[in-house]
């Protein structure tokens, strides 16, 4: 497999503040094509940090981020917007731009300045929107929204920038269960017919189990654990790097760990209620 | 489909924006028209066209229609902005005048006028494209702490503001000019302005006028916030740099001939966006419109309310502005 995203020795603090602590600290990782990649970790641990620098959003203090084998601040931003998406966890809606125009700025790296809409433009808005399932939405208001659909709004303007990388940070937070259900499946399917590479910031550990093909665990800006779902979450890595204590099972269909906090004193099913 | 169509905003601001053009045109029509010497839309028409009574004529050509002319370029020039600021910071405060952009540019003109008496009356607007430059800059240091809020941005604006037309009464307070003159520049006003003032910042209001509504698509995509607009590609520094730089070559020249005239930048903008929307493709060139119109209609009852003296046209504004900004903090809120 070939790396998509290399860090190398990558620190990184939050705002860019002299004298803030690091979000990130000496983090080396390579992120490969095609791979389905779940970050995890608790509050504060550097997750979002970690994918705003791939986004090039953050620039690292120290190290340096690569994509595809050059470093990613020397390369055009616009080029690099061709190729890689990145939905931050709440970005800002205008609330009376229509779902239709958000999908519409995903083809600004696409447009040449002052050229006219290209028939690839109107596709790509086209699919994209399909795929997310807004088609009913295209003429609402963002501000109208639920959100659950203003998530899938922006979904949308993801898929319209036409991406190989696709970099989200916690997609499924705002959704009932069905709608993550959705999510998941779109990126499974773009995964798979066309080869998409996820990365994605993700709180439930079982879904992250379900959804990924690999588990970054971050705590305190370290990486603390790196592998496939059934290797990484096992009971004691996961009460480790959360400091609470948790079980964990096994879905007898996928085969993948399911993750359940352990809450003392939890009354049992056959204990009665009093 | 809904998609097939990228600009249904456009399409659908076109009634408002040839509606706003109407009005323009109709008001400019009024301006000229009314004054101490009342004159009929045929008598303008042939003033204009320099035939019929020669008195009539000059009144119409060397007196009247500059004075419309600035007031409209003024107008346009503080809308546009007005527009340009509440997109980059992202803040319905957004404006010249609370961001400290014109109050720089004031006291740069006032010292091109009055500390260098020699130089040429042609310095005054380039160097008050400066001062807006070096305010603009000095607000984004105060601002800068490891990014920009929008909050801070307006904080530090308020105070340079403060500073700076302070500086700028303090010249004025010890120069000798005539106080009309004093009067008109501090509260905003076209007092006195003829063809010079027109050949002072109409090339400003082109050149800049045309950069934003090129930049208008950019602001688009700066309103998704800055981490999205960086991921679409965007150098969203670079493009903050430029639309603070097309901000100050509006706000210096129209400051250069009006003064530190408040509110046309504030409010304007923000009755363009409920005609149209959010598109800065509708709303920049709406706004410029609008804000013509507003300091073209603004400016005929400064002179004509209680005449033969004149008032600046900024109390009128100011007038206007103040019942029209809290309507918009109970609408907005």
């Amino acid at each position: 497999m070939t790396a998509v995203f290399e860090l190398q020795g990558v620190s990184a603090r939050l705002g860019a503040r002299i004298g803030g602590h690091l979000a990130i600290r000496d983090c080396s990782l390579a992120l490969h094509r095609g791979e389905i990649t779940a970050i995890l970790g608790p509050n504060g641990s550097g997750k979002s940090t970690l994918l705003r620098l791939l986004a090039g959003s953050l620039r690292p203090t120290s190290g340096e981020v690569r994509f595809e084998g050059h470093r990613l601040d020397a390369l055009s931003p616009r080029a690099v917007a061709r190729r890689v998406a990145y939905l931050p966890q709440s970005p800002i809606a205008p609330p009376d731009l229509t779902v239709a125009e958000l999908a519409w700025r995903g083809r600004y790296p696409h447009r040449r300045w002052l050229a006219g809409i290209a028939e690839a433009d109107r596709r790509a808005v086209g699919a994209a929107m399909t795929l997310a399932e807004v088609d009913d939405l295209a003429g609402r208001a963002l501000g109208t929204l639920s959100g659950g659909e203003r998530q899938r709004a922006w979904v949308a303007l993801a898929l319209a920038q036409e991406p190989d990388v696709l970099l989200l940070d916690e997609p499924t937070t705002f959704l009932d269960i069905g709608h993550q259900a959705d999510l998941l499946r779109l990126l499974a399917r773009l995964n798979r017919d066309r080869g998409l590479t996820v990365v994605m910031v993700l709180h439930d550990l079982s879904q992250a189990a379900h959804a990924a093909d690999r588990i970054i665990g971050l705590r305190d800006g370290v990486v603390a654990f790196d592998g496939p779902p059934v290797e990484v979450l096992t009971a004691e890595g996961v009460s480790a790097l959360f400091g609470t204590r948790v079980r964990v099972m096994q879905d007898p269909e996928s085969g993948r760990p399911v993750v359940l906090p352990a809450l003392d004193g939890h009354r049992g099913l056959d204990t009665p209620v009093e | 489909m809904a998609t097939s169509r990228p600009s249904p905003r456009l399409i659908r601001a076109a009634p408002a924006l040839s509606g706003a053009a109407l009005l323009l045109a109709l008001a400019m029509l009024l301006a000229v028209s009314v004054g101490a010497f009342a004159l009929t839309p045929s008598e303008v028409f042939r003033g204009l066209a320099e035939r019929g009574d020669p008195v009539t004529a000059r009144i119409v050509h060397d007196l009247r229609l500059p004075r419309v002319l600035v007031g409209a370029l003024v107008g346009a020039n503080l809308a546009i902005a007005g527009a340009l600021l509440q997109g980059v910071t992202r803040n319905p405060l957004g404006d010249p005048h609370i961001l400290g952009f014109s109050a720089g540019a004031g006291l740069f003109a006032v010292i091109a006028i009055d500390v260098l008496p020699a130089a040429p009356t042609a310095i005054v607007t380039p160097a008050a494209f400066v001062g807006s430059l070096v305010s603009a800059a000095v607000v984004y240091a105060l601002a800068w702490r490891g990014g920009i809020t929008p909050v801070r941005f307006a904080l530090a604006g308020v105070a340079v503001a403060a500073l700076f037309t302070a500086l700028s009464t303090a010249v004025l307070a010890t120069s000798d000019r005539f106080t009309q003159s004093v009067l008109s520049f501090l509260a905003g006003g076209l007092y006195g302005s003829g063809w010079d003032e027109v050949g002072h910042i109409w090339p400003y209001t082109l050149v800049a006028g045309v950069a934003a509504i090129l930049m208008a698509d950019t602001l688009n995509v700066l309103a998704l916030g800055d981490d999205v607009a960086r991921s679409l590609g965007m150098r969203v520094e670079r493009v903050r740099l430029a639309l603070a730089v097309i901000a100050a070559l509006l706000t210096g020249s129209a400051v250069a001939v009006a003064g530190l005239l408040a509110f046309v930048g504030l409010m304007v903008p923000h009755v363009a966006r409920l005609a149209v929307g959010g598109d800065y493709r509708a709303v920049v060139p709406l706004s410029a419109l609008l804000g013509a119109l507003l300091l073209v209609l603004a400016d005929t009852v400064a002179r004509t309310v209680i005449a033969p003296v004149e008032i600046p046209v900024g109390i009128v504004t100011a007038v206007l502005g103040a019942p029209a900004l809290l309507l918009l903090i109970r609408t907005r809120t």
